[in-house]
């Protein structure tokens, strides 16, 4: 048991040195971006006197994040293997819904959106996929385009 | 307080009127199929489900928002005690000991008890929600920029830290969601403040966008190709829901002290439902005379989590309501649907809007109500809906959440802006950040800048004025405290484990009495 919690913490740990890092640099950014705007004084504070502060304590929790994290553990631990399909194909299926959306219509749209994003799950076959694609787009007409009348054209061209 | 009793009898004209009871019930129905579903908890089911309100009165609205946010708490706890899935995390600690009841074929009767400790600790939350209310409006307004300032600070600050996992991360996301409230139009100087030379980001960033994103998105590029299929061949009966005496017996202390915990956690700002549940169940296994039951299948252990966490989501509503305040992230989300509808949160509600107020107090009860005869035949439909494969479910989550967004302001930009925070919040999650703060510190952060800028602009520039005045100083002291306690503990904690490096560099020692010493 404490093996595997050893390996445990010592993912985290190396995760924290990230974490760590990415909070210090949305800090600094922050702050940066902030120091253009005007500043002002307490009294009569411009707009970049929030930005400031909030972006100094970001970066302060970052440093104490990565003085958490210590060094860099030498091994690394079990490692999750990244999910390239299912994480592509979400991706995807957001940015074909908001082209063929804006192309296409909503029943495309609609049928893009849930066809991509089944096809990203290694289950589901290229059949179950077009079948649930199929009802979804079923849904999409009789609920937002009829029943409640959404701003969106069933079909568009161009 | 007779007046408040006055006031509640006409709450319940209001709730009890044809439309709002349907929308109530369509809220109570739907919050409880969401939280069902895996994956989905009441964060999602509000935000989705939200643009559906906007062509609603302002009453309805709301009663059905509330409605899917404690049907979408009775559902979670179906899933976690049926099939060990902790549907959302506040649930995670009723698993431990009710999927061994499942396995032991008491699942019936587990169920049968949490909506027993539900249906009493919302009661209780919601009584203390018609004494107090009136009480917390007579105080508020003695509220001016400084206090509201302080009693945010202390939200966020409790929000943060008392969330799960490191409280540096906590404040540190909290800080994200100041940020990302930022975004936009600067009220005072007009100055356009990281919009990145985007003009659809003139105006600010869409809640329902930055919701979605972070619990819906985030969560299936988290969980795509990994969520582990869910087998069970439980039976739930109807007969074998009702619990004996002995077993009634059994949970009533428990289910007291559960919605004792809850009520506490509730007044308080920032504290997030996990960590209450969490703190429910451990009092529970250190008051209990034989602890090792615990993780076995007590009923004390299903009873004491699910009544906190009910009570605490009533409880919740008072600081939502009377100062604007959320106590946590879906309250922040019912605080933006507030806002949507042009209704100001905050001591004036209560004499304003009445009846909203009331009404609103009176669907918790019919709501409540509404719950326990629903899900008693309908159990078995749930335990059908368990089984929905994910392959399935997520494709079609997709599907509502593009449209979702999209109809808040007919926008596709911001069906982008969902695509970005779910990338986003993946990759913290993946860091092991927790995302909840994010949210909360998005809707305060314009009022914390707003009521800060004030406070100072009336004291010309003089910090002192946080602690001069009487109840700002209460709440600064109380945020003092919880960094002191925070500080204590990482010192006491990183002196533990460089005691412990030392002792492992050495190999001489067992290191397992100073880390029994360091983490009880």
């Amino acid at each position: 048991m404490s093996a595997e919690a050893d390996g445990e913490k010592g993912v985290s740990r190396s995760l924290d040195y990230y974490g760590g890092v990415l909070m210090v640099v949305t800090g600094l950014g922050s702050i940066w971006r902030g120091l253009e705007y005007h500043m002002g004084t307490l009294t009569q504070m411009g707009a970049g006197y929030f930005p400031v502060g909030v972006g100094s304590v970001l970066a302060l929790m970052g440093v104490s994040t990565l003085i958490g994290a210590g060094r860099l553990p030498t091994s690394t631990g079990k490692k999750s293997t990244p999910e390239w399909r299912g994480w592509s194909c979400i991706v995807l299926a957001l940015v074909a819904f908001v082209l063929v959306g804006r192309f296409g219509g909503l029943a495309p749209a609609t049928f893009a959106v849930t066809f991509i994003a089944a096809i990203g799950d290694r289950k589901n076959s290229f059949r179950s996929s077009l079948l649930l694609s199929i009802v979804m787009v079923a849904v999409s007409v009789v609920v937002f385009w009829w029943a409640l009348q959404m701003q969106f054209p069933l079909f568009r061209w161009g | 307080m007779e007046q408040s009793l006055i006031d509640l009898w006409h709450g319940f004209g209001v709730a009890l009127a044809p439309q709002n009871l349907m929308w109530s019930f369509v809220g109570v129905l739907i919050g409880n199929l969401i939280g069902v579903l895996p994956g989905m908890g009441a964060l999602s089911a509000i935000s989705i489900l939200l643009p559906l309100t906007y062509s609603l009165h302002a009453v309805p609205a709301i009663l059905m928002l509330a409605g899917i946010f404690y049907g979408s708490q009775y559902g979670g706890a179906i899933g976690a005690i049926l099939l060990n899935l902790p549907t959302h995390p506040p649930h995670a600690v009723t698993c431990l000991d009710g999927y061994p009841l499942t396995r032991r074929g008491k699942g019936g009767t587990a169920l049968g008890i949490t909506m027993m400790a539900s249906f009493f600790a919302a009661s209780f939350g919601i009584l203390v929600m018609i004494f107090a209310s009136p009480l917390l409006v007579s105080v508020a307004f003695k509220f001016g920029p400084a206090e509201l300032f302080s009693i945010m600070l202390l939200g966020l600050l409790a929000g943060g830290t008392m969330s799960r996992g490191s409280p540096t991360k906590g404040v540190a996301m909290t800080c994200l969601g100041l940020l990302a409230g930022i975004v936009g139009t600067d009220v005072n100087s007009g100055t356009m403040r990281f919009t990145f030379g985007l003009v659809e980001l003139s105006d600010h960033l869409e809640l329902v966008a930055l919701a979605l994103g972070l619990f819906g998105i985030a969560d299936f590029l988290h969980n795509v190709n990994r969520a582990q299929p869910a087998v069970s061949s439980v039976e739930v009966r109807l007969r074998d829901m009702a619990p004996s005496k002995a077993e009634v017996k059994e949970a009533f202390w428990p289910m007291v002290r559960g919605t004792l915990v809850g009520t506490l956690f509730g007044a308080m700002p920032g504290t997030g439902p996990t960590i209450t549940t969490f703190i429910a169940y451990a009092l529970e296994k250190r008051v209990s005379k034989n602890p090792e039951r615990f993780g076995q299948g007590a009923l004390a252990g299903v009873a004491s989590p699910e009544a906190s966490s009910h009570s605490k989501t009533q409880v919740d509503f008072i600081p939502t309501m009377t100062l604007g305040i959320p106590g946590d992230a879906v309250m922040a989300l019912l605080l933006g649907a507030l806002l949507i509808q042009g209704i100001q949160p905050g001591p004036q509600l209560i004499t304003e809007h009445a009846d909203l107020f009331w009404g609103l107090i009176a669907s918790f009860w019919v709501g409540n109500i509404l719950l326990v005869i629903l899900n008693v035949p309908l159990i078995g439909v749930w335990v059908k809906i368990l089984r929905v494969p994910y392959r399935l479910m997520y494709p079609a989550a997709m599907f509502f959440i593009a449209i979702g967004v999209y109809s808040t302001n007919n926008s596709l930009f911001e069906v982008g802006e969902v695509l970005v925070f779910g990338i986003i919040g993946a990759i913290l999650i993946a860091l092991k950040f927790p995302v909840a703060p994010i949210l909360l510190g998005y809707v305060l952060g314009p009022n914390v800048e707003e009521n800060f800028r004030r406070a100072l602009t009336i004291s010309s520039g003089n910090i002192s004025i946080f602690v001069s005045r009487p109840i700002s100083a209460v709440f600064i002291s109380l945020c003092a405290l919880l960094v002191a306690a925070q500080l204590s503990l990482w010192i006491k904690r990183t002196l533990g484990a460089a005691r412990k490096g030392r002792a492992r560099d050495q190999s001489t020692i067992n290191d397992g009495a100073s880390r029994d010493a360091i983490d009880p």
